[in-house]
């Protein structure tokens, strides 16, 4: 059983006439116009560059357009390892974005702190301050990895409703645009984690 | 960096390290010798292959071991394609922070994607290749490698010139480059620079010829030097550097002989160098890039020091922004040509 909404559709495109809803046109131009913060880290950015330059070209995708001021950004790509040092710059820049904003991790060092997760002065992922929409695992991800990863991410956008009950966070008041950002602290970062993003994995002692 | 401005005249600078300070040393004296091998991949991540062979080098100089010839010559071939696409990568991205955004790096990077597909077609990985071992390489190159290599290192003079083209026909890049920041040889060995930014004050030091380390001492090659030591010079040292290396790529795949690449008497897991300590370096993209290692005879070095080309080289950078323009830092501070990853480890 069609909806109505689709049988208009069929019905009129015989005739030249297109219909669409708002939601659908607002996602597809937001999706095709991704403008990624320009900022990388570590190794990650090398290929993040890779991805932008000639071979892999992310123009394809509608993504070329890297800004260096988050006030003009949609997407931070936490392309790197992220430090204790760093990690305050991050979530600050992730706040100047301005709202709908997406998180991709790339790469095992964003996620989880990577082959350097042991290191003393390491963040071990970066979603335990700021939500990940995307994460691309590798060390480093291949260009087509983060093509994938983008790829990924506007399947999610297309999918995002703007006035019902799942409506997308940006356009809601119930989830916050900022996060507080942590405190680069003599010991450690303060806090270890946002206990709102982030929920540690259970750990399950044997009886 | 924190600069301090006079108008936009720089009067103080001072660079602000551990951004990305991951704690390599740390974890290395953590870790099995072999397991510090991928680490020292994404210690310089644009050149893996450099920093592979230092430290396997500084390793078998520790524990004595002998490296097969066939080993040596692909040793040498991987790190000369390697200085190109450093090279390479280097010029885009300074052209592009400079505002040429885009342009040269697409160029650059078109050259750098072929390398890196004869990286991948031999390691198995782009950019983290792990493919030294403690004598010799990891594997042989697969059939038809080398006459790959061959046929492309006869076009890379091409590209050079492209490049060189674009440096030398462009005006709004001259102005930009000449006479902004010279660095006299003298005060370019005071501050313990290496590797092109020394070359482009006159200094006539090449760790290649000075150590002969591996088997350079075989290779007929010159030493770029340039004559004022400013940016100019040290943009386009990179030209005539990468130049030489397509000579001693030459030279080394015309004379590539078969034979093993490992020397199949090392044991490569639980390997335990005699107790002792070693300095060993090699002449990085970068500049000098040295291992200092002490070996207490356990599988684990007690201490692992790296000598990173990047962070010395920075000593200067104060000195030679100070009274220039705010826009020529950057240009300056590219023109050093650092990676983060090797600044802070």
């Amino acid at each position: 059983m069609k909806s109505s909404y689709e049988q208009l559709e069929m019905e009129l495109r015989p005739h030249g006439v297109f219909v669409t809803s708002l939601e659908e046109i607002y996602n597809w131009g937001r999706k095709n116009s991704l403008w990624p913060l320009q900022f990388g880290l570590a190794c990650c950015a090398i290929e993040m560059i890779a991805t932008a330059a000639s071979r892999f070209d992310i123009a394809r995708f509608g993504a070329e357009v890297f800004r260096p001021s988050p006030r003009q950004a949609d997407l931070m790509i936490v392309a790197g390892t992220v430090t204790k040092k760093m990690a305050p710059q991050v979530v600050r820049l992730y706040n100047q974005m301005p709202e709908p904003k997406y998180v991709i991790a790339m790469g095992a060092c964003a996620i989880s702190g990577g082959p350097f997760k042991e290191g003393y002065n390491v963040l071990k992922g970066i979603d335990r301050y700021i939500p990940v929409d995307v994460s691309i695992p590798g060390c480093p991800p291949r260009p087509e990895a983060l093509l994938e990863g983008l790829i990924k991410l506007q399947e999610k956008i297309a999918r995002e409703r703007l006035l019902c009950n799942e409506a997308a966070r940006s356009t809601t008041s119930a989830q916050p645009s900022e996060y507080p950002v942590p405190n680069y602290g003599a010991n450690d970062l303060d806090p270890p984690y946002n206990s709102s993003v982030f929920h540690p994995p259970p750990i399950h002692v044997g009886d | 960096m924190n600069v301090t401005l006079e108008g936009e005249t720089v009067v103080a600078l001072k660079p602000v390290f551990g951004y990305l300070h991951r704690n390599h040393e740390k974890l290395a004296e953590g870790m099995s010798y072999l397991g510090s091998m991928p680490y020292t991949d994404r210690l310089d991540y644009i050149c893996p292959l450099t920093n592979n062979w230092a430290y396997a080098l500084a390793v078998e100089k520790l524990a004595g071991i002998e490296v097969p010839e066939r080993a040596e010559y692909l040793r040498v071939i991987l790190a000369e394609l390697t200085r190109i696409q450093n090279h390479a990568a280097f010029l885009g991205f300074v052209l592009g922070d400079m505002g040429a955004w885009g342009t040269a790096l697409m160029y650059a990077f078109r050259e750098r994607e072929r390398i890196l597909d004869f990286f991948e077609e031999l390691t198995g990985a782009r950019m983290m290749v792990n493919f030294m071992r403690f004598g010799g390489c990891r594997w042989d190159t697969p059939a038809g490698w080398l006459e790959e290599v061959r046929k492309f290192v006869k076009g890379v003079p091409n590209f050079l010139d492209e490049m060189e083209k674009l440096l030398v026909e462009n005006e709004i890049l001259l102005a930009r480059l000449v006479g902004v920041a010279p660095l006299s040889g003298k005060r370019a060995i005071e501050g313990g620079l290496s590797g092109p930014p020394l070359r482009a004050s006159g200094v006539d030091y090449d760790i290649r010829k000075v150590d002969a380390y591996g088997i350079y001492s075989r290779f007929r090659f010159r030493i770029p030097r340039g004559e004022y030591g400013d940016c100019y010079d040290r943009f386009m040292i990179r030209i005539h550097e990468a130049r030489e290396s397509v000579e001693i790529l030459k030279q080394a795949l015309d004379e590539i002989p078969e034979g093993p690449v490992l020397n199949p008497k090392i044991k490569q897991r639980g390997f335990r160098p005699p107790p002792g300590e070693v300095y060993a370096r090699l002449e990085a993209p970068k500049g000098e890039l040295g291992f200092h290692i002490i070996s207490d005879g356990t599988d684990r070095p007690y201490r692992y020091r790296v000598r990173p080309p990047s962070l010395i080289n920075l000593t200067l950078l104060e000195e030679m922004c100070i009274g220039a323009k705010i826009a020529d830092v950057m240009v300056i501070l590219g023109s050093i040509d650092i990676v983060l990853g090797e600044v802070d480890r």
